[in-house]
Order: structure tokens, then C-alpha cells, then sequence
């Protein structure tokens, strides 16, 4: 039996620490143009400004589906780290989006994800994308996530080389 | 237009990509033979989602194969635009490596109403797809 108690960690105090830096390591999310505005424990707000380089219909100039895609993708990823006690990386299984209205041109969407149940492998998250409030909805999105095994930097720790 | 290709909706491809700016930031295109697209997506920098596995980014993947499905059943319809979509569901089944990516996309049903679409994303063998899509189009033009 290991007797040393694991170190738990409040990983959504260290994400809100750090909220701009998580933007900057994927180069993706610098060309979608999100913010993260606030993370909470297994849950994480952010702000996707409307962009001319995002837009998906010319004639109205909505932004394109895709990017709420992206944007509520990480968002639930972040929700499932800032659900957890020590950092882990996690990868998305699947993720259902629905759209229920298009984006208003020239406006912010603001976007909320939340973790909602985890096990020792899989986070069960849902997100949501709205002008104003929860009530006038833009998207909903559901997914889930495997969390990866704890490794440091996407290295694996080398191996003890026998002495012989 | 091209008077030699077999589907005289190919060239509106080509426009509608070049019309969508995000499909310009994204930086896709499209190969069409008769009612056959191939979508692809070369590789840039800016798609990483991951720097240390240098993965591509699951929401790039999902726009592109989203696009893909998009301008599939505008393809084989005779809509006037491109459709809009209700729904779509992704599952990322494989790493999307720092590669090129293809993508084709197939229309299970074209309703009245409702397109279903399917597709699917693959980098060096079409037999192991990194990530696949069903997404639902609203193709009433009402």
C-alpha cells in the first residue's frame, strides 16, 4: 500500500491564474480569437468576439458554426480540468452540438461549460453559447472526454536503467 | 464556367469557398469529379490544438468536416445557398497529426425538409478515419 496521501491540488485556482496563458499554448484558439473569462471548480466561462475572418455566411455575417464548435470544445475541456485535483490532459470523444439560432453579427458570444460528472477515466461535460442569458440560446453542446494518463510535459517519466 | 466538368455545380464550389471568409481562414479546398468531392485541408501551423503532441485542433477538424457536409448536399441538391446545419455530432477516434487532412462526406438521406450527412476526416490511410460526422441540414428554402 502506498501511505503517502496524494497531493490534491485545486486545479480551477491554478487555471484562473493562468487564464490567458491556456489561450496562448493552442495556436488554433489564437485564430478563433476566444477568451477564457473565468473558471470555477468543473466550470469555465468565455467570451468569442465576432470576427470578419470567422464569418460563415457572407450575406448575413454570421460567424460560422465551426467556431462555436471550437469554442465550446475547449471550453469543455477546461471544465474538465478545473473539475479535477491533479493535472491531467484531456482528449474529446465525441461532442454534440445543436444549433438553435444563428449568431448576431458584430456581437460577443459568451459561452459556459460545465462538468458534470467524472469518473477515473471519462468527464461527462455540457456547454452553452448565448448573446445575453440562458434563455435565448445560440447553441447547446454535449460531451465527453478521456482523460489521459498523468504524464508531465507529454513525456513519459524514463525508466530506471538496472545497475549491473 | 469549366465546360469539361461533369457536374456543373463544381464551379459553384469553388465560388461558395472562396465567398466564406472562414473557410479562407481555414484555409480548404475542394476537388470535385462528378458528384465525388474530396474535401482537404493542408496543414498550417495555426490549426494545432496541442503544441506538445503537435496534435491538430478537434474544433478545426470538426469546422472542416462541418464545411465539408455543408457543401456535399449543396452539391447534389439544387439549392439556391449552401444549406444551414441543425445539428451535428463529431467523434474524434484518432490524433489528427501535424498532416494534411481529407475529408468526404456522404448524403444518407435528402429529405424535403432535412438532409442527413455523414463524413468522415483521414490523413495517410482512408481506412483509419481520425474523426467522423453526422450532421443534420435544413435544405427547406422557406
Amino acid at each position: 500500500m502506498n501511505d503517502k496521501p496524494k497531493k490534491q491540488y485545486d486545479i480551477a485556482a491554478i487555471m484562473n491564474e493562468n487564464i490567458n496563458v491556456m489561450r496562448d499554448v493552442v495556436p488554433w484558439a489564437n485564430e478563433t480569437r476566444f477568451r477564457v473569462t473565468k473558471v470555477e471548480k468543473g466550470h469555465v466561462f468565455g467570451v468569442q468576439p465576432w470576427e470578419d475572418h470567422l464569418v460563415g455566411d457572407p450575406e448575413t455575417g454570421v460567424i460560422h458554426g465551426g467556431v462555436i464548435t471550437t469554442f465550446l470544445d475547449n471550453l469543455c475541456g477546461m471544465a474538465c480540468s478545473a473539475a479535477m485535483t491533479e493535472m491531467r490532459f484531456v482528449a474529446t470523444i465525441d461532442l454534440r452540438i445543436d444549433y438553435m439560432r444563428p449568431a448576431e453579427k458584430g456581437r460577443d458570444i459568451i459561452g459556459e461549460a460545465e462538468c458534470y460528472h467524472l469518473t477515473r477515466t471519462v468527464c461527462f461535460t455540457r456547454a452553452w453559447a448565448y448573446h445575453e442569458t440562458r434563455d435565448k440560446l445560440i447553441a447547446t453542446a454535449a460531451g465527453t472526454f478521456a482523460i489521459n494518463k498523468a504524464r508531465f510535459g507529454g513525456t513519459r517519466p524514463k525508466p530506471e536503467v538496472p545497475q549491473t | 464556367m469549366n465546360p469539361q466538368l461533369t457536374n456543373p455545380r463544381a464551379d459553384e464550389i469553388d465560388a461558395i469557398l472562396k465567398r466564406l471568409p472562414f473557410a479562407q481562414t481555414l484555409g480548404m479546398r475542394c476537388e470535385v469529379l462528378g458528384d465525388e468531392m474530396t474535401a482537404i485541408l493542408p496543414f498550417q501551423e495555426k490549426l494545432i490544438g496541442n503544441v506538445a503532441i503537435r496534435a491538430l485542433h478537434g474544433g478545426a477538424i470538426a469546422s472542416f468536416l462541418e464545411l465539408t457536409a455543408m457543401l456535399q448536399v449543396f452539391l447534389v441538391s439544387d439549392m439556391p445557398r449552401p444549406p444551414k446545419p441543425i445539428n451535428l455530432t463529431i467523434d474524434y477516434l484518432r490524433q489528427g497529426h501535424a498532416k494534411d487532412l481529407y475529408a468526404r462526406a456522404y448524403v444518407l438521406k435528402m429529405g424535403r425538409r432535412m438532409a442527413s450527412v455523414r463524413a468522415e476526416a483521414w490523413q495517410e490511410n482512408r481506412a483509419e478515419p481520425v474523426t467522423a460526422l453526422m450532421a443534420h441540414f435544413l435544405v427547406a428554402t422557406d
